[in-house]
């Protein structure tokens, strides 16, 4: 029944047997109210040596149909349909005891989070070995290290007596790919394997792993959100929707001609095939609309506008402690300067550990610069009093990141809206309560969400609710602290577009603050680049990603997943 | 990469999966708040129901045991009863002083809930107090109260108790008082450890920062954004706490050091009825099962409500 | 490590002088005249008072007193107690009885309540875990002396199954009763924690990986699951050492064990202030080094501590 692996290698030769075929599965889970489909009519193949990608967004069942093909859905839940067929054996029912046999030397898998997938009580070199024994293979000291040196890890000996939490997230990613590839499997499930890193560390990951599989014969299913990441990825690319594949083909060709209308809209929204589509969208008067992500707001003059920000040789520097009675200093931001022109939008971009949410913190007042100062509105913030600073609030307004955490849970719509007009003693209470149904309306959430609690909401609707809050004190000034980085394609690109609206209606002055490049291309007039707490380079959007100076600006560029993708400009138009 | 295979392009029939708005908003259910959805959950749990009704009972009993048993607990006992067995109007017979034991099981328990319910309420006041304050501001505070709360921490409940109850103010004073202030000594650090966590994993959420630049101070933020948040796992330590003091009340009253013989308490018809435990064991196993049962009452409702208050169970 | 192990020392030192400390002027500063407050009712006779203003230094001030206390307490100089026998070597006498118990029930509840656990977790929602859920809140419920009276009156008086009272003749077979009633109530809440957290476990990442990579269903269990459940467990082992004492008091006293516990109860039962505090110093010591040990283990189950700033 075994399959020689000569089978995979020849080209020329007739269509060889899909390495895994999936076939009508359905999955449901058992939950308290019932049987749930999470996937339906699934079907995909993958032939030896391809790479296969599926994409979708949170809940789309993508995740879930790749843990069926390894056996490890969730406890309550089942393949309901279909068949997964593995080299012709199908094994969508198949034994624990035969499940185990597969994982590891037949299938191996690199899953999403490098932070929490590691067991953090063993050393590295502990997790190898185990993985190599179990599936019978040397696992001496050096069998272990050369697996490690493999993924990329320099001095592996050293690093395989090492705990995950002395491991930076890329360096444990590359440790998981490490033990997903280390009984060299034919199949490779690879589950969002950089959606948690730095793009530029991103890039090095996802070019490390496709040598590797190349090299091996490895076939590869790449589970992403990212269109773009997929199409620079995969040979073919499978579109799942609401549990059902919506579309299945040849990357670009997909890219190119996306048929069924959720592709299309995914086409169009992706921020990552945006540096392109953008160009081409301005030069053909593309209104936006629920299809189209918006087009940024450059219309307006921003050289004839007034400085509403202005930042001075601004420094933070936190004490960290390092052992007893001992600190070091850590300068998170470091000497940085830039301007804030009103009604305009200016981001701030970075990796992690750049600075760039200190930066927020003490524009927003919340944390004190070491040294320099913030000019708003012609003041400088730090010689405020305690009544100027409830003053200054009022102007000032952050969103932030997590719509999970950006809402208390405690308190009901109307209460977090009308929180920040019943602290300023704005109006009475009917007067305010008109107010945050004008401004739910602002925000296009119906007025019968006043009533709603933030789990009953989507991470969507939360950021709207966080904006309306915001908007709340007609401010001057809004700090988008990752403001749409937590939210799916579809969604971020309404809520970018949200932000386009009110800013052209309200005059409002953004400021960004973002990991992501391709988001920036489509929101942001200027552009300021910071690289471990020093701002590397400054700009209009147009020049810093027309022809960005530094090498670091160069190397973000060159990380956003599809960047390099040549489409043409009917693509782009969607 | 060159693959022979030719893949084709498939399309799933549109009208099979229809496109539907980008994150449209459910509204076919009623609002629920943390707390209507924690009483949806508990309402449907019979451990919740069972503990919540016998807690009802034993409150009623409590407040107007003559409701219960018309035999006054004290005046009546008679020694040509002693250890007598039960007869009708006596359910549960005599003690070795010739008492009736259904009255005086009946009678000990406002003792072991009084003890119990003052235990918690100053517990949770200086406990949270301390505990949120550390959490929320850190620092020197943190440290102060943290190692404060050690000292009291490395004294177990009993042999501290032991210390304590040596003083001559608790020696002339045995009451309920006393007990409660020995017990609220040496039990405040564990609530205000459990406060001090629940605070520290809300202090840095987002809604926290957001509302600080609204303009809302950091006492206004602790008292309205982090405390409710914070309340959980404090409702539902107090609530197992209560049980524990009720426990601790009776141990101390069996080892002598507790309420006085004059106050009627399972602890110490428990303490007295143990020399008669071979000859007439009932006299002991009466209040001990009727102290078990209201322990297990505040157990099974703490543990009900972890579950319903457990954040991770809810869906958001 | 060394860092780690350096710091938890900073911290417990304090927290060992401030209970001592506590006890200490709690007995002998709080109260006007401590000898009369150590004798309550009794007048004791005139040589025993002028031993223990001796033994406690009570001349001298406070602060001198208090040193000295400690002094003495680390040179197991602890004085005499009103039978005029050396408390430290009755002390010394009873502790390894008081110690068999204490790791009898160590054994009771961290074994079995760990094995139970992880049994019951591993099924969750299964019949034998909601047997174990309800029967370990009934255990929880039952006061540490009730259960000793009623299973010293039915193991031990009814059926015959072992001696009711322990006396002189203390071996590991006769201290199996007193470590079970000891054990018990803690036996119920490790089972709990193990459980809770084998549940957790079960569902975090890293048990998915490691069963991805191919590893068997008992390495998964042992290696990883169990493993990691441990830490929380260990944690209220130590802290629940205190409990253990507390209810070595209240077993011992029931089953007539000679061991410190009982010492304790006699001596408060015929109010001897000095050896409660004696005993109670000791206990103190005992449990602060304890729970430093229980920190190392802690250390050592999770390696992120070590390195935690």
């Amino acid at each position: 029944m075994t399959t020689p692996d000569v089978r995979i290698s020849e080209a020329g030769g007739p269509a060889t047997r899909p390495l895994l075929e999936i076939k009508d599965l359905a999955i449901s889970f058992a939950t308290g109210g019932g049987e749930v489909q999470a996937v339906r009519n699934a079907h995909l193949t993958i032939m030896p040596g391809e790479t296969v990608a599926i994409v979708g967004e949170s809940g789309s069942g993508k995740s879930t149909t790749a843990l069926a093909a390894i056996g490890l859905l969730p406890g309550n839940g089942r393949v309901s349909a279909g068949q997964i067929l593995l080299d012709g054996e199908d094994i969508s029912h198949a034994t624990e005891k035969r499940m185990i046999e597969l994982r590891g030397n037949t299938i191996g898998m690199v899953p999403q989070d490098p932070m929490s997938n590691l067991n953090p009580v063993w050393k590295i070199g502990y997790q190898v070995r185990e993985t190599l024994r179990a599936n019978g293979r040397p696992s001496g000291p050096d069998d272990v290290a050369e697996v490690l040196a493999e993924a990329g890890l320099p001095d592996a000996h050293r690093r395989a007596k090492q705990y995950p939490h002395e491991f930076s997230g890329g360096m444990r990613q590359r440790a998981l790919i490490a033990i997903g590839l280390s009984c060299q499997p034919r199949l490779l499930i690879a589950d969002e394997p950089t959606s948690a890193l730095d793009v530029t560390v991103q890039r090095q990951i996802l070019d490390h792993l496709e040598a590797m599989t190349s090299e091996l014969g490895t076939s590869v299913l790449l589970i992403t959100h990212d269109l773009g990441l997929a199409a620079e990825r995969a040979d073919k690319v499978v579109v799942m929707y609401r549990g059902n594949v919506v579309e299945a083909g040849p990357s670009l060709d997909l890219l190119r001609n996306p048929r069924h209308p959720y592709t299309q809209r995914l086409v169009a929204s992706a921020p990552s095939l945006a540096s392109r589509r953008i160009q081409v969208a301005k030069e053909m008067g593309v209104e936006s609309d629920e299809l189209l992500a918006p087009t940024d707001a450059a219309v307006q003059e921003p050289e004839k506008a007034e400085e509403v920000l202005r930042i001075e040789n601004l420094s933070k520097v936190f004490k960290l402690r390092s052992g007893i009675g001992r600190s070091t200093d850590f300068t998170a931001v470091d000497n940085v300067s830039f301007s804030v022109k009103r009604g305009t939008t200016t981001a701030i971009v970075g990796e992690s550990g750049s600075g760039k949410s200190t930066v927020a913190q003490m524009v927003l007042n919340l944390l004190t610069p070491t040294s320099g100062k913030i000019v708003f509105d012609g003041v400088d913030t730090s010689t405020l009093n305690n009544k100027e600073i409830f003053a200054f609030r009022r102007r000032v307004q952050p969103i932030f990141q997590d719509p999970y955490g950006s809402l208390d849970p405690m308190y009901n719509i109307f209460r977090t809206i009308e929180e920040p007009l019943r602290t300023h003693k704005v109006g009475n209470r009917a007067s305010r309560e008109k107010k945050v149904r004008e401004l739910l309306d602002q925000v296009a959430l119906p007025q019968s969400t006043m009533q709603r609690y933030p789990n009953e909401l989507s991470g969507g609707q939360r950021q709207r609710v966080a904006i309306a809050r915001a908007l709340a004190l007609d401010p001057e000034v809004i700090i988008c602290d990752e403001a749409v980085s937590a939210l799916d394609v579809l969604v971020q690109a309404q809520v970018l577009n949200l932000l386009a609206d009110l800013q052209s209606k309200l005059g409002l002055t953004y400021l960004f603050i973002t990991h992501d490049l391709a988001v920036v291309r489509q929101i942001a007039d200027h552009v300021c680049v910071m690289e471990k707490g020093r701002l590397v380079e400054t700009g209009s959007t147009d020049d810093v990603f027309d022809s960005p100076q530094q090498d670091y600006t160069k190397a973000l560029l060159n990380a956003i997943p599809g960047a390099q993708l040549m489409l043409p400009p009917e693509v782009a138009r969607a | 990469m060159t693959n022979n295979f030719k893949a084709e392009h498939y399309v799933a029939p549109i009208d099979e999966t229809p496109l539907l708005a980008t994150d449209s908003l459910k509204s076919d259910q009623a609002p629920l708040s943390l707390w209507a959805d924690a009483w949806h959950k508990l309402r449907r749990r019979p451990l919740f129901i069972i503990s919540s009704l016998m807690i009802l009972l034993l409150v009623a009993i409590a407040v107007f045991p003559g409701l219960f048993t018309q035999v006054a607990p004290n005046d009546n006992c008679d020694l040509q009863f002693s250890d007598g067995a039960p007869q009708p109007g006596h359910p549960f017979g005599y003690t070795f002083q010739g008492c009736d034991v259904y009255s005086r099981v009946i009678h000990g328990t406002q003792a072991s809930l009084a003890v119990g319910v003052l235990s918690v309420i100053f517990v949770v006041i200086i406990g949270v107090t301390l505990g949120a304050l550390a959490g929320f501001f850190g620092g020197w505070l943190d440290a102060f109260i943290a190692r404060l709360g050690d000292i009291f921490f490395a004294l177990p409940l009993v042999l501290g108790a032991l210390v304590i109850t040596q003083l001559p103010f608790f020696k002339d004073n045995k009451s309920v008082w006393t007990v409660v202030m020995v017990i609220v000594l040496l039990a405040w650090p564990q609530m205000a450890r459990i406060t001090r966590g629940a605070v520290i994993e809300v202090r840095n959420a987002d809604f926290v920062t957001a509302a600080r630049s609204l303009g809302v101070s950091r006492m206004g933020s602790l008292v309205r954004h982090v405390l409710p948040n914070a309340l959980a796992p404090i409702i539902v330590l107090a609530t197992m706490e209560l049980g524990v003091f009720i426990v601790t009340e009776a141990t101390l009253s069996f080892l002598g050091i507790g309420l006085p013989g004059s106050v009627m308490s399972w602890g110490n018809d428990i303490a007295a009825a143990q020399s008669s435990l071979r000859t007439n064991p009932a006299v002991l196993l009466y209040p001990a099962t009727a102290l078990s049962i209201t322990v297990l009452s505040f157990i099974m409702l703490g543990d009900a409500l972890r579950d319903a208050l457990d954040p991770k169970s809810r869906q958001r | 490590m060394i860092q780690y192990i350096l710091r938890r020392l900073l911290q417990v030192i304090p927290v060992f002088l401030g209970t001592t400390l506590l006890v200490y002027y709690m007995v002998f500063a709080l109260p006007g005249d401590p000898i009369a407050a150590l004798f309550g009712d009794r007048q004791p006779n005139p040589a025993v008072i002028a031993a223990l203003r001796q033994q406690y230094n009570l001349d001298e001030p406070f602060w001198v007193q208090y040193g000295l206390f400690l002094k003495n307490l680390f040179t197991f100089n602890l004085g005499n107690d009103f039978t005029g026998q050396p408390i430290a070597a009755t002390l010394g006498r009873v502790f390894p009885v008081t110690a068999m118990l204490a790791i009898e029930a160590l054994v009771i509840q961290g074994v079995f309540g760990v094995a139970a656990g992880l049994f019951a977790g591993l099924r969750k929602g299964k019949l034998f875990d909601s047997t174990v859920l309800i029967t370990s809140l009934v255990v929880i419920a039952i006061p540490t002396f009730v259960l000793g009276f009623v299973l010293q009156l039915v193991v031990g008086v009814q059926l015959g199954w072992a001696k009711p009272t322990v006396g002189a003749n203390v071996t590991w077979g006769t201290l199996l009763l007193p470590a079970f009633v000891l054990g018990l109530v803690s036996f119920a809440y490790v089972l709990r924690l193990t459980r809770a957290s084998v549940i957790e476990n079960m569902n975090a990442d890293y048990v998915r990986t490691a069963t991805a990579k191919g590893l068997s269903r008992p390495r998964v269990v042992f290696a990883h699951i169990l493993r990691n459940s441990m830490i929380p467990v260990a944690t209220y082992l130590g802290a629940n050492l205190g409990g253990l004492m507390g209810g070595a008091i209240v077993t011992e006293g029931i089953f007539n064990v000679p061991g410190v516990g009982q010492k304790l109860y006699q001596a408060i039962l015929r109010s001897e202030g000095p050896t409660i505090v004696a005993i109670v110093s000791v206990f103190v010591l005992i449990f602060v080094v304890a729970n430093l040990l229980v920190d190392l283990l802690y250390a050592w189950l999770d390696p992120r501590i070590r390195y935690d700033k």
